[in-house]
């Protein structure tokens, strides 16, 4: 993770599009300015950013699964539990799997998985559409050959 | 009324927070009940769901936006309940 370019997720080890599967890896850095505040002697993993993770997570998939000239844009989220502690060093699987595809959107469950143990689950809405600017399309396709998804043009 | 208007009217009631009883078959869903694009996006997501189809937004925005029909045309109650009747006859 790279907190401060709000990258959450480090690397994409599985994806299905067809399927609608993805599985990413995230390591909580074990130094953040986010961890002065949150909280001081007692450094924890924000919530709002597990959130975040499992939203990235699900957005990769359903980006390849419109050959990227879509973005994913998370719009919702549903019955979000963050169920363990999450602290710097930490390693976590994230897993995310599309449960619905409408017209301009998708429905994800994810969850975030250390040492096996579910630790945050949610359901993730995305509104998805067109990439807005083509700037954005290019820094997203460089960011996602970045975190190991090769199979892109 | 048919069922249809019916339940999307339940859908919506539910999904935005509106008195049921406000909801009749002339009410425009945006510009009548006040439905915005995260509500619309719910309350697309139930009647997918509970009629198992795919409603077009993104076609019919197109449109709308292109001049080609209006929005009372998808978003007037009676006329959203028909489109989803289409929908559902297609499907079956």
């Amino acid at each position: 993770m790279r907190l401060e370019y709000f990258q959450l997720v480090d690397r994409i080890e599985t994806m299905d599009p067809q399927a609608g599967t993805v599985v990413c890896r995230a390591t909580v850095p074990t130094e953040s300015t986010v961890f002065e505040g949150h909280f001081p002697g007692h450094p924890l993993m924000p919530g709002v950013l597990l959130l975040e993770c499992m939203a990235q997570t699900g957005g990769h998939m359903i980006l390849a699964r419109n050959n990227y000239d879509k973005m994913a844009f998370l719009a919702q989220a549903d019955r979000a539990k963050f169920r363990s502690f999450i602290v710097p060093g930490d390693v976590l699987e994230v897993h995310s799997k599309l449960t619905h595809e409408g017209s301009g959107y998708a429905v994800c469950e994810a969850r975030i998985l250390k040492d096996g143990k579910t630790v945050a689950d949610a359901e993730i809405r995305y509104r998805v559409v067109p990439f807005p600017s083509p700037e954005l399309r290019e820094k997203m396709l460089e960011f996602v050959r970045s975190v190991g998804h090769t199979g892109i043009a | 009324m048919s069922d249809t208007f019916d339940a999307i009217a339940d859908i919506i009631a539910e999904t935005c927070n509106i008195d049921r009883d406000t909801i009749t078959p002339e009410s425009h869903s945006i510009d009548d009940l006040g439905i915005d694009s995260l509500d619309f996006l719910d309350v697309t997501f139930a009647i997918d769901k509970k009629f198992g189809i795919k409603m077009p937004v993104e076609a019919w925005m197109k449109e709308v936006n292109e001049g080609r029909a209006s929005t009372e045309d998808y978003f007037i109650m009676a006329n959203l309940a028909a489109k989803i009747d289409e929908l559902r006859a297609a499907k079956a």
